[in-house]
């Protein structure tokens, strides 16, 4: 059984220009090494790959129980130009709840 | 002095929904009603309005929202700051005495700060970059409509200080908009660092209104949000020490909660250590929340550094037209048939000679949203969306006008083709610009 993003964290994108930022907030603090492990720059990017060139950077607020990926390049060349319906990328927050992460082992993190 | 002020946020979006601001303005007892109402190309568009008709250019909503909560304001003693004002924030404060005179309310003095637009001074430093692409700003000089300078708090609350009911702004941070009231009332300097830092995650948190206590959240069975349809507003209650707690308006739908308040504080932001506002440099890796009471957040342990030496300013200018159709297919190969119809129209405009810089193909129910990786499922149905970007009017309307021309000659059972649609591209881009260049300034319409 593989854990999706879903299952211990919720998520909200935001946009500055052709850079969309995707929070991944735990629900619970005992998830942080786990997701901190396995929820790389490398993963996120892959899984943006048909939105987004990239890069992808990840930043860490351990006091929130949170990570903030700064995806660039990844809304049409930015709000104003864009080509897409969600100009904005309200809906990326979904791409990252999809992401699966490997199985987790009995016990572990909680 | 008031050792406590309550600041509410009225709206964050110049679309955002009206009735909340007056439950709000009305149950909330405020001393403040901020209402945010530019995002990044609207300064653009107000501009243009402002080149055809002088006395136009600020927010075309802001007559309908003033209109609504002055009479609340003025009996319940609310202050108003807002950036309606747009790229006329002159003309906004003599359309909102218009609107208070025509309610009876008589003559209100309305505080104005300009200085945000930049525009002349820009075009004397063409060798400024670009931050998007480092390109110089001389690349789009001569397509530029509008260039506005984010300016911050403090000019907002010299403004607040002539007494006026109503502060109109231009083209300001989001944050100082909630920000200003704190230095008009606390006496606070730019230098008061934690102080500011308070006030900045406070502005922060409010400047989306409804997002904040419960919208753009829920998920059924998860996330579960009481009352969404009565979703309420959010207000911030800031004592003078710094300390900060928000709440929103009693009785009102939603959820205020630690969830809801982290959601909304990492929206939009990417350095958690250097969030760059005109007012200081915050860092939220110290913060922390706790719920103190039913749909009551109390905010601690903001930091900050002292504000950068520029302005970001961003940068209007036109870049050609996109046009879009749509036509839906359903049933058998519904999926390939419009994948078909997307390479009709496509072969078609070719042959009619358009070029065009971008050109993207969605199948909304399959890809339109996060790509095509490939693997999905086919729907029973999917809805073909053609969207192109050229240089020219007649390439752009061409596009929506030969997708919805797939009804008698493209593969076979196409359906509810929209109407062609065109618009001009009012693009964006930014650079920063020393403070020394821009001149902040307060006038009073109607002073005493």
């Amino acid at each position: 059984m593989t854990t999706r993003v879903h299952d211990l964290a919720h998520c909200r994108a935001g946009d500055k220009g052709n850079t969309s930022n995707v929070s991944v907030i735990l629900y619970s603090a005992a998830d942080w090494d786990f997701v901190r492990e396995h929820l790389t720059e490398a993963r996120v990017l892959h899984a943006y790959r048909h939105v987004a060139r990239g890069p992808v950077t990840r930043h860490e607020i351990r006091n929130l129980k949170a990570f903030n990926f700064v995806i660039e390049n990844a809304l049409g060349g930015g709000v104003t130009i864009s080509l897409a319906q969600d100009i904005h990328g309200k809906s990326l927050s979904n791409v990252m709840l999809a992401v699966e992460l490997p199985a987790r082992e009995e016990g572990e993190g909680s | 002095m008031k050792s406590t002020i309550r600041i509410g946020s009225g709206a964050g979006t110049s679309d955002d929904r009206m009735t909340p601001a007056l439950e709000l303005a009305r149950r909330g007892g405020l001393d403040y009603l901020v209402f945010e109402c530019l995002a990044e190309r609207t300064v653009a568009r107000e501009n243009q309005d402002r080149l055809r008709d002088p006395e136009r250019g600020y927010t075309p909503s802001l007559p309908e929202r003033l209109a609504m909560v002055l009479p609340a304001c003025v009996e319940e003693d609310v202050r108003i700051v807002s950036n309606m004002g747009a790229a006329n924030p002159r003309g906004g404060a003599r359309a909102a005495r218009r609107v208070a005179r025509d309610l009876g309310l008589g003559e209100i003095p309305v505080a104005v700060v300009e200085g945000d637009d930049v525009t002349e001074a820009l075009r004397a430093r063409p060798e400024l970059r670009l931050m998007e692409n480092g390109e110089p700003l001389e690349s789009i000089l001569p397509r530029v409509v509008s260039a506005n300078a984010y300016l911050g708090a403090d000019v907002i609350a010299e403004a607040l200080s002539t007494g006026a009911r109503i502060v109109l702004t231009g083209r300001v941070a989001d944050p100082s908009l909630f920000l200003a009231p704190m230095l008009h009332e606390f006496g606070w300097r730019l230098d008061d660092l934690d102080r500011v830092a308070a006030g900045t995650v406070a502005g922060h948190l409010l400047e989306c209104t409804g997002a904040v206590t419960g919208g753009c959240f829920g998920w059924p069975g998860i996330k579960d949000v009481p009352d969404l349809a009565g979703l309420g507003y959010p207000f911030a209650d800031v004592t003078s020490g710094g300390g900060v707690t928000i709440g929103k308006t009693p009785g009102s739908g939603g959820r205020l909660d630690v969830m809801t308040c982290t959601e909304q504080l990492i929206y939009e932001m990417h350095d958690p250590t250097d969030y760059i506002t005109p007012d200081c440099r915050l860092d939220i890796t110290g913060l922390s929340m706790e719920q103190v009471a039913a749909d009551r957040v109390r905010i601690a342990g903001a930091r900050a550094r002292p504000r950068t030496g520029t302005y970001k300013v961003t940068v209007g200018h036109t870049d050609g037209w996109i046009g879009e159709g749509e036509v839906s297919y359903g049933g058998i190969d519904a999926v390939a048939r419009a994948r078909w119809a997307a390479e009709v129209v496509r072969e078609r405009l070719r042959r009619r000679g358009f070029v065009y810089e971008d050109w993207r193909v969605d199948l909304i129910g399959l890809s339109s949203l996060h790509g095509d990786p490939g693997d999905r499922p086919e729907p029973y149905e999917v809805r073909l969306r053609l969207a192109a970007r050229a240089r020219d009017r007649g390439a752009a309307h061409a596009v929506g006008f030969e997708t919805r021309a797939m009804h008698m000659h493209g593969p076979g059972g196409a359906g509810g083709a929209c109407e062609p649609r065109v618009r001009e591209v009012l693009a964006v881009k930014s650079v920063l610009l020393p403070k020394e260049l821009v001149s902040p300034r307060v006038t009073v319409e109607g002073a005493a």
